[in-house]
């Protein structure tokens, strides 16, 4: 148990700067998901918190030492593999012991720990098998509990479900989460799931080209996102960009994403948008803050009607796809509400969940 | 109507799986033609040893009979002679010696130098791989002249403490070679995991490649017992005294006379000198063929 900080890490291999100076707080017990595109830098820094790969410049504390020069057996981390990286000639028993072998941990030591965290992850009857005959699952549960009876300061989590099937990676998910809450250790974990990020995560890190593009709760940021790529990355479908532009009408203020449609914004945002007024903007709005009307008439001002592209059915929900001023759009409207593709449909924007975004920047307004 | 459509792509089916079936089955009868040819080809030679080695002097020194068969009875007498009365044991136990000596020493030198080329990644490390490789695609008939001198000039001339210092030059480089492959193809994140768990180097290596990469290094290891078993040039050129002399030249050299040929005997040598790599390719045929292809296709 212990908490991690980051300070100014730079990691570069030759020329090439995969991580840019990065500044990151993890406070004890927490969990938190460093999440991007491929080559961002999350399994990088993740890489270099283990010890793995040596730090450019910068400092990475545990439990508040420096541990830069420290080799990753002294860093007294675990850490779980995407391709589990099981030992093939040893059973699930010794592949979770071998870590206190090593340590020199009595036998009996060994075999209480081991079995704990056979229990806690339910694979006690598969102690004797070795890797090449367990399931995916099963593997990985081994590999989590090689990492379990260590009892480390922090463990880390390398995309460990990414070679899962999705229905058993949804399953793997709730298990981290729920052995995260019996162990209460300081948790590091790298996906390109955004939707993992958002399930697991106390404190969600959004990294891109090596930098840190947001640091937040799930809710954060979902629903303030600091850029535009946050915007987008977070939450799914992504988020809608419909390139606008903010006009003066009356006392307030309208984004203008068509010749024909105009929406205002809302009074609470007036006094953040009105240096923009004249500029092209790029309006962000979700999916689900493009609905069939659902206010009984009363305001009608954000409403308006679009051609449907596309109609896609799921069941709780339809997803529609309509083209405004070139640009496409996806709405997420009740299923009873849904017409068919080719036809027209009212639909209404939630437009108090707006975002604006300064295309120049990047920057969310 | 949709019987009709339903019918035809049925017996259509059906007629593509008989005519499936039919060239499996020719498919079949060929190979096992071939197979047959070729075991007849391979196997004509060493029956002929057995029946020689069997036979008694007088029967092989009567012309008019059949020499693929025996005719006067089996007798064991050529080797009990060659046990007994040569040094044919002697060159036996020198032979033990210089391959069990040969075998250690090429695969503690190339487990170790595997490793390191294989997977401490180090200035130079593929450069290095490459050279020990192209170490071995020198033939030993070129070597031995200079080797010859290092040889006499240490003083293992006519020692057979001398073979197992030269064997290893051509040993280690195909085994070096075969195990660097063998090592990559092991995924890193074996010993990053390895590390993470508090294994040094020499743990990572003892307690994680060495079990997980025995395959190929059992293909290493039946590899340099061959060439050790098997090597003549060397021998021939840098032993003379019957007390240090290897199985290969030994019985060659004791058994032949001038222009007399112990013919009885020198099959019986054959045969016995044969036994040990053959008892071992039984034992570990497996494990080689599985060492060779992985390190084929991953190095």
């Amino acid at each position: 148990m212990a908490e991690v900080a980051l300070h100014q890490v730079v990691k570069k291999f030759g020329d090439v700067e995969a991580v840019r100076a990065i500044d990151l707080d993890i406070p004890d017990n927490e969990f938190v998901v460093l999440v991007g595109p491929s080559g961002c830098g999350k399994s990088t820094t993740l890489r270099m918190i283990a010890g793995l790969e040596e730090v450019t410049s910068g400092n990475i504390s545990i439990g508040g030492e420096v541990v830069n020069d420290l080799p990753p057996k002294d860093r007294d981390i675990a850490m779980v593999f995407q391709n589990y990286a099981l030992y093939p000639h040893m059973t699930a028993y010794e592949n979770m012991s071998f870590g206190l072998k090593l340590r020199k941990f009595a036998k009996a030591e060994i075999r209480q720990r081991v079995e704990h965290a056979a229990r806690i992850l339910d694979i006690t009857e598969l102690l004797d098998r070795r890797p090449k005959a367990l399931s995916g699952g099963q593997r990985q549960r081994v590999a989590m509990g090689r990492a379990i009876v260590r009892n480390p300061k922090v463990f880390l989590f390398d995309e460990p479900l990414s070679n899962l099937d999705a229905k058993l990676r949804v399953q793997m998910r709730t298990e981290i989460k729920r052995v995260h809450q019996k162990v209460k250790t300081t948790t590091v974990y790298v996906t390109h799931d955004q939707v993992e990020a958002m399930t697991l995560a106390d404190r969600v890190v959004v990294m891109n080209h090596g930098r840190i593009e947001q640091i937040g709760t799930p809710q954060e940021l979902y629903h303030h996102p600091r850029t535009r790529f946050v915007a987008g990355f977070i939450g799914s479908p992504a988020m809608n960009f419909i390139p606008c532009q903010l006009e003066q009408a009356g006392a307030g203020l309208r984004v203008r994403i068509s010749d024909t449609i105009a929406l205002p914004v809302p009074a609470a945002n007036e006094v953040r948008y009105r240096p923009m007024v004249g500029k092209e903007l790029v309006l962000g709005l979700r999916p689900e803050h493009i609905t069939e009307p659902r206010h009984n008439g009363r305001d009608d001002s954000c409403d308006f009607a679009a051609i449907l592209d596309v109609v896609e059915p799921l069941g709780m929900e339809t997803m529609v796809f309509i083209t405004i001023a070139g640009t496409e759009v996806c709405g997420r409207v009740e299923p009873s509400s849904a017409v068919d593709a080719g036809a027209s449909m009212r639909l209404h924007a939630n437009i108090d969940r707006m975002h604006l975004i300064d295309p120049a920047t990047g920057a969310v307004i | 109507m949709s019987t009709l459509a339903a019918t035809v792509p049925a017996v259509r089916r059906a007629r593509s799986r008989t005519s499936l079936h039919r060239s499996r089955r020719w498919a079949l009868i060929a190979s096992y033609v071939f197979l047959i040819m070729f075991a007849i080809f391979f196997l004509l030679p060493p029956y002929y040893m057995v029946v020689t080695a069997l036979k008694s002097d007088a029967e092989m020194a009567r012309l008019a009979t059949n020499p693929w068969f025996i005719f006067d009875g089996v007798t064991l007498d050529q080797f009990r002679i060659l046990l007994t009365q040569t040094d044919f044991l002697i060159f036996f136990k020198n032979t033990v010696i210089v391959t069990v000596c040969v075998v250690a020493i090429t695969m503690v030198v190339s487990v170790l130098a595997a490793f390191a080329l294989g997977r401490m990644k180090f200035w130079g490390s593929s450069v290095l791989a490459t050279g020990i490789f192209l170490t071995y695609l020198v033939p030993d008939t070129l070597l031995f002249i200079p080797m010859f001198q290092i040889v006499k000039s240490i003083g293992l001339l006519n020692s057979y403490w001398g073979m197992v210092l030269v064997y290893p030059t051509l040993t280690v480089p195909f085994c070096t070679w075969i195990m660097i492959g063998y090592f990559q193809s092991i995924p890193k994140e074996l010993d990053e995991a390895a590390l993470i768990d508090g294994a040094g180097h020499m743990q990572m290596l003892f307690k994680i490649f060495i079990p997980v990469a025995l395959p190929g290094i059992i293909a290493a290891m039946i590899f340099a017992f061959t060439v050790s078993w098997a090597a003549f040039v060397y021998p021939m050129a840098f032993l003379y005294s019957s007390d240090q002399q290897v199985l290969t030249v030994g019985t060659v050299t004791s058994l032949i006379r001038g222009d007399v040929y112990k013919w009885g005997m020198l099959m019986a040598g054959a045969l016995v000198a044969a036994a040990p790599p053959l008892v071992i390719y039984a034992f570990l045929m497996d494990y080689y063929i599985a060492g060779l292809t992985s390190g084929a296709t991953k190095g």
